[in-house]
Parts: structure tokens; C-alpha cells; sequence
């Protein structure tokens, strides 16, 4: 079996749209959803959730008031300034170390978990799909991608998938460093902006650290002809296939607002075909 | 007065706003702090001259072997699996810690003890009336929290502050609009950008910052975002609308307002408004 797993570094370069396109092409698959803080591939696969699973974020410290003897060990000892003078514990800036408790000579402070998100195992018309959300404002979104590729992975095996194609979130940091951890390939979306090649540039080098093998495709790619052909010559440079070029097209919004993948809203748009021949060019490396 | 910005989705137009409402503000002492550690831009927009370069270090503990009894008590305490401790061997993962300095004081032997780890950068420097600070996470290292507090440490509240931030729902969200007067919230008028516009304002509804929306792409997708608004009585202050030049002068990092002027009053009419709520 396997991964593929869709990056971007910048934001809102289409990977959730390629993504749905290509699980749309492929039809054996398990596509997955790991943009866990805003999730939005299931607005165009449709998916109807067939189990739910409880996502549980890091301990929260609670201070007994009575049993408290106001010594202020905890505040002293409290690395993220998450306890205030009144021995309130700020519940956004605790990170559940539970240093507090280890510290407190009146054993005043308890731990709860709280139920921070959920995972979906679903099925849509082009195969199953496992996503997540985490609820807003919480922590932990790289143990939440950790899990909802672990169930993708179950899943793939049940339903004997030979490849899991995994939508990631934008960045560098915890949830996209989980959800490129041992996958087979990365699948970069880019855009021919200043921004896109600044972080194309880091993400490229995550890739790389994590030993994946990177591909690039190039979207809205006629916005600047003079910054694709920048980034077509960096990717060759760097031993880096590219996989093709997609243009800009409002037909994209147009399946967005449908809420379809633009491939089956608008099969024969120029985009589509773009897609279809990223699509084939990709099944012929991996 | 510290105004900051959110979109839950990524790619709406945050550092296009921010920036653009920076460079119209000429008569403003401003401190721009770019919070989006991870992929920092909002400098390639504002040009700013670097003359200060700050290494952000975390401590992680390392073990004295010698002193080690292999008990597990650190391996066990640490809430982020961040020590595995075998018959012979403590292996440490740092980039897995969070500093929270349990692992030291629950060994009983005095055998751990903390040296810094490099986890980024911090940036400074100035161009014009624009005192500028980002932070940059260091490739491969997970945690940007850490560096987006230093980030804001060095919030100075006797300018007008402007806060980017870097796009999701979850805790470098929090650590980077927290603390804000005013949030604006980026969207675009599309399904993606109804969807995740609800989480940004279900975070700073739980943050208790007051906000508004800037509504970019203004004239692409459908109306939800604007039915959402109104419903919610989320006042709309600025709209943008998709045009091909905003698009190409936006990939060449030019900032919009410096070939499209008019766009300077309608920024300074943002500011003047965000003011006027935050005052009332």
C-alpha cells in the first residue's frame, strides 16, 4: 500500500481541490482528510459517516479552591504563565504538562481530558474516506492527523486499497510534519506567487528531510508565466518532477459553489484535462 | 491598539490585507509582528531591512547516564512521549518536548538537566514608519508556538500593532490573535471560505475578541458568506474584488496600493472603523 500525501506549505493553492479530483480519477483509493483545523474536502466528496470516533486533546489541570493553601509553587513552576495570581488556570495557554500537580504539596490540582474532536470513517461515491475535525480553538492537531491516518490505514486494508491519498494543511509545523511521516510521496501544489516559491522552498526541504519523494504540479499557473518557469527550473535543478500545470480558471469556484470535484462538474473544461493528465503522469511514477 | 487577523482557511488573503493596510497607514508608528512562523511572507511584501537576527531556543532535557538509574519516572511523567527509557539506555526526543521542565524536577537522582535546543529564528528590523518582527520555525521542528510567543513579546503598545497570523483553528492561532483588540477576519466568498470562517469565529467568540470581516475575491462564488454575516451581525468592512492585475501584482510581492492609490483611502477607512468599534 501506498500514501500520497498532498502539500502546499502556503495556503489556498488548491490542494483540496486537486485532492478531490484526483480521488474522483482514480476510484481505488482511500482519501483522507488531514487539514484537521479546517477540514473541507467532504464539501465536495459529499461522504456519508458511517462510524465517529472521540478525539481527546492533552489533560487540562483543575485547581481545587478549597484544598488550595495558596502557596503559589504551581505559578512558580508553570512554564506557559497558564495560572494567574487568583490560581486560575487559563485553559488556552495550559498545555497540559501537569507539572502543577507534580509541584503542589496539597495534591489541589486535578486533570481531565476534554473531548477535542472527531474522526469520521465514511464512504462517498468514489470510494471510502476518513477525515477529522478538530473543534475549534484546541490543541494537538498532529496527535489528531497521527490518528485519522491510522484508521485510513485499516481502512485501506479492509476495503483492500492499494494507495491512500491524504489532503494535508498548509504550514511546516506539527500537523503537516504528521502527516508526511512515512508516506511514499509528496504531492506539492504550488502557486507562481513570491509567497508560493518562499514556501515551496521550506516545504520542499521538510519533504526531503522526512525522506518522501516530492512532486510539484503548478496551479493558477498563468497568473505569472515568468514565476512557473522560475519554479519548472528550481524543480529541475533540484531533481524534482513536475507533474504538470493548471490554469486559472473560475469553472474551479463555479464546481466549488456546486460543491462538486471540478473534474466531474466540468469533465471537458481545460482545467479537468490538466488534472487528467497530472493524474496519469502520477500513476506512471509511483 | 493591537489589531489582528484569521481566516481558518488558508490562501484568503490575510497577508494581502494586512500588508496593504500597513503601507496606507503612512502617518502611523506601526509595529508589524508576522505570527505565521511556519511560512512567513508578509515581509516580501514590505521590504523591510533586517538588521537583527535572534536565535529562539527551547530547553530540553538531556540525561547524565552516570547518574541514571533507568527508574522511568521521567518517561512516565512526560505528557508528550518525548523520553522512552529502556533497561540501558534513555533516548530523548527533543523536538517532541514542550519545555515543560517536569522530566527535572521528577527525576530522583538529579540526573536530568536542560540545554537549549534551536527551534528558529526571531527577525528585526525597519523600513519607513514600519517596525517590523517575524519569526521563522526552523524546517523540521514541529512546535511554532514557542516561537510565536517571542514573537509577541516584543509587542510594543505605544505603536499601532498589526499581527498576521497563520491560518487553522488551533493553538498558534490562539497564541497569535490572543491579546488583540480587534481581529479581522479574511475570507472569500466561496463554500471553503463560508466553512472555515464559521471556526475562526468560533475561536474568537471563545477568546472573546470583537471582530469583523474583510470579504477578498469579493466578486467570484456566492452570497452564503454574506447571508452568514448578516445573520451573525458580523459588520463587513472592506470588500475586494477579484481582478487579474490584484492577482499579478499580489505574485510579484507589490503590494496593491502602490499602483492602485484610491485603495490607500479605503484601508485607512478599514483602520478608522476597526477604531471606532474598539472604542465603543
Amino acid at each position: 500500500m501506498k500514501q500520497i500525501v498532498v502539500l502546499s506549505g502556503k495556503g489556498g493553492t488548491g490542494k483540496t481541490t486537486l485532492t478531490a479530483s484526483l480521488a474522483v480519477l482514480s476510484n481505488n483509493l482511500v482519501v483522507v482528510d488531514c487539514d484537521v483545523d479546517a477540514p473541507d474536502l467532504h464539501l465536495l466528496l459529499k461522504p456519508e459517516v458511517l462510524k465517529t470516533k472521540d478525539f481527546y486533546g492533552p489533560k487540562l489541570a483543575n485547581i481545587d479552591k478549597e484544598k488550595c493553601v495558596r502557596c503559589g509553587l504551581c505559578i512558580e513552576n508553570c512554564r506557559f504563565d497558564a495560572i494567574d495570581d487568583d490560581f486560575n488556570i487559563d485553559q488556552f495557554l495550559c498545555e497540559g504538562c501537569a507539572v502543577c500537580g507534580l509541584v503542589c504539596p496539597v495534591s489541589a490540582i486535578s486533570y481531565t481530558k476534554k473531548k477535542a474532536g472527531e474522526i469520521y470513517i465514511s464512504q462517498t461515491k468514489y470510494g471510502p474516506m476518513v477525515h477529522a475535525l478538530l473543534f475549534p480553538g484546541e490543541e494537538n492537531s498532529g496527535k489528531l492527523v497521527t490518528m485519522t491516518r491510522l484508521f485510513a490505514s485499516m481502512v485501506a486494508q479492509d476495503h483492500k486499497k492499494p494507495l491512500i491519498l491524504i489532503d494535508g494543511s498548509p504550514g511546516i509545523g506539527c500537523p503537516v510534519i504528521s502527516s508526511v511521516t512515512n508516506t511514499d510521496y509528496g504531492l506539492v501544489v504550488t502557486e507562481p506567487t513570491e509567497s508560493g516559491i518562499h514556501d515551496l522552498e521550506r516545504l520542499l526541504e521538510l519533504i526531503k528531510h522526512f525522506s518522501v519523494k516530492p512532486f510539484v504540479v503548478v496551479n493558477k499557473y498563468d497568473i505569472n508565466i515568468e514565476n512557473t518557469e522560475r519554479i519548472e527550473e528550481y524543480c529541475k535543478k533540484n531533481d524534482i518532477p513536475v507533474l504538470g500545470r493548471i490554469s486559472f480558471d473560475p469553472v474551479v469556484t463555479e464546481a466549488m459553489v456546486e460543491g462538486l470535484p471540478v473534474v466531474e462538474y466540468s469533465p471537458e473544461s481545460s482545467v479537468s484535462k490538466e488534472i487528467k493528465n497530472i493524474w496519469e503522469s502520477l500513476t506512471k511514477l509511483i | 491598539m493591537i489589531i489582528s487577523v484569521a481566516s481558518g482557511k488558508g490562501g484568503t488573503g490575510k497577508t494581502l490585507v494586512l500588508t496593504n493596510l500597513a503601507l496606507s497607514l503612512e502617518d502611523k508608528e506601526i509595529q508589524f509582528l508576522d505570527c505565521d512562523v511556519e511560512e512567513p511572507n508578509a515581509f516580501l511584501f514590505i521590504k523591510p531591512q533586517i538588521d537583527n537576527v535572534m536565535e529562539v531556543e527551547m530547553p530540553v532535557p538531556e540525561v547524565n547516564e552516570e547518574l541514571c538509574t533507568h527508574c522511568k519516572k521521567c518517561a512516565e511523567f512526560c505528557e508528550f512521549s518525548a523520553i522512552l527509557v529502556s533497561p540501558k539506555k534513555v533516548q530523548i526526543f527533543p523536538e517532541l518536548c514542550h519545555s515543560c521542565g517536569g522530566c527535572v524536577l521528577v527525576c530522583p537522582v538529579h540526573a536530568m538537566k536542560e540545554r537549549p535546543f534551536r527551534i528558529g529564528s526571531l527577525k528585526t528590523g525597519k523600513i519607513g514608519n514600519v517596525d517590523f518582527v517575524y519569526g521563522e520555525l526552523e524546517v523540521s521542528k514541529p512546535l511554532a508556538v514557542p516561537i510565536i510567543r517571542e514573537v509577541k513579546r516584543k509587542t510594543n503598545k505605544d505603536k499601532l500593532v498589526i499581527i498576521d497570523s497563520p491560518p487553522g483553528a488551533s493553538d498558534p492561532v490562539i497564541a497569535s490573535v490572543s491579546g488583540s483588540d480587534f481581529t479581522i477576519l479574511v475570507t472569500e466568498p466561496t463554500p471553503f471560505g463560508l466553512h472555515d470562517l464559521k471556526i475562526a469565529v468560533d475561536v474568537l467568540e471563545q477568546l472573546k475578541i470583537p471582530f469583523g470581516v474583510v470579504v477578498n475575491r469579493a466578486n467570484i462564488g456566492d452570497r452564503r458568506v454574506y447571508d452568514f454575516c448578516k445573520e451573525k451581525n458580523i459588520p463587513i468592512l472592506l470588500e475586494i474584488p477579484f481582478d487579474r492585475k490584484i492577482a499579478e501584482l499580489y505574485s510579484k510581492a507589490v503590494p496593491f496600493i502602490k499602483v492602485f492609490e484610491m485603495w490607500k483611502d479605503k484601508f485607512r477607512k478599514l483602520y478608522e472603523d476597526i477604531e471606532r468599534i474598539v472604542e465603543k
